[in-house]
């Protein structure tokens, strides 16, 4: 049993990781405002999301757990309305999303 | 395990940090300051279990609560200054053109 709680917390760990690393190069390389805050969304979601579960099914039941699900509770209603917030701003200051070009391109040619 | 993790958040981190250096506009700098904080609180909670002290996670909450208020507030004060400078921009064209 104990080892099985250590290779799943393990596998939750090791893929968050995968997820944390995936969103920060994605955030890094793409073009566009738009797309880079997707890539970030990643990180704010399944890295977060798996990351604290492993970490949870390592600490048990314990007070520690309970933080964590606060902690993760917390980031799943916070980061989806900082997202939104950020989008939002940045279409009112005029940052057009670059989906609307490339369709007038295709229709152009 | 857990060197694994904190490896990758601390690798994604510093991605984030040239985001935030390299960052064409405000809001790329704002994006990429959000993410460093999610990772930090990703970090903390990570580190509690890495050096066997369950405190930071007290840190890692509070970070979280932090790091949203500001987010909340810089894009507040970069969308108020942004519809001001649209105002202005609205308002010179119109005054120009009664000079004219």
């Amino acid at each position: 049993m104990d080892i099985f709680l250590n290779l799943l917390s393990w596998v939750l760990l090791s893929a968050g990781g995968v997820f944390v690393l995936i969103g920060g190069i994605g955030a890094l390389r793409m073009p566009n405002l738009y797309t880079r805050m997707h890539a970030a969304s990643v990180t704010d979601t399944m890295g977060a999301v798996l990351v604290l579960t492993g970490v949870m099914v390592q600490a048990g039941l314990t007070l520690a757990t309970i933080k964590l699900g606060a902690i993760l509770i917390f980031l799943l209603i916070t980061s989806p309305t900082a997202s939104y917030a950020l989008a939002s701003a940045a279409l009112l200051a005029g940052i057009k999303p670059d989906a609307g070009q490339a369709a007038d391109r295709t229709r152009g040619s | 395990m857990y060197y694994a993790v904190t490896i990758a958040v601390l690798v994604t981190m510093a991605l984030a940090l040239t985001r935030a250096l390299i960052g064409p506009t405000v809001y790329d700098r704002v994006l990429a300051v959000n993410m460093f904080g999610t990772k930090t609180v990703l970090l903390f909670s990570v580190i509690a279990f890495l050096s066997g002290r369950p405190d930071f996670l007290d840190l890692a909450l509070a970070y979280a609560l932090i790091n949203f208020i500001g987010i909340l507030a810089v894009l507040e004060f970069f969308r108020s200054r942004a519809n001001k400078r649209a105002e202005e921009q609205r308002g010179n064209p119109a005054d120009g053109g009664e000079t004219d």
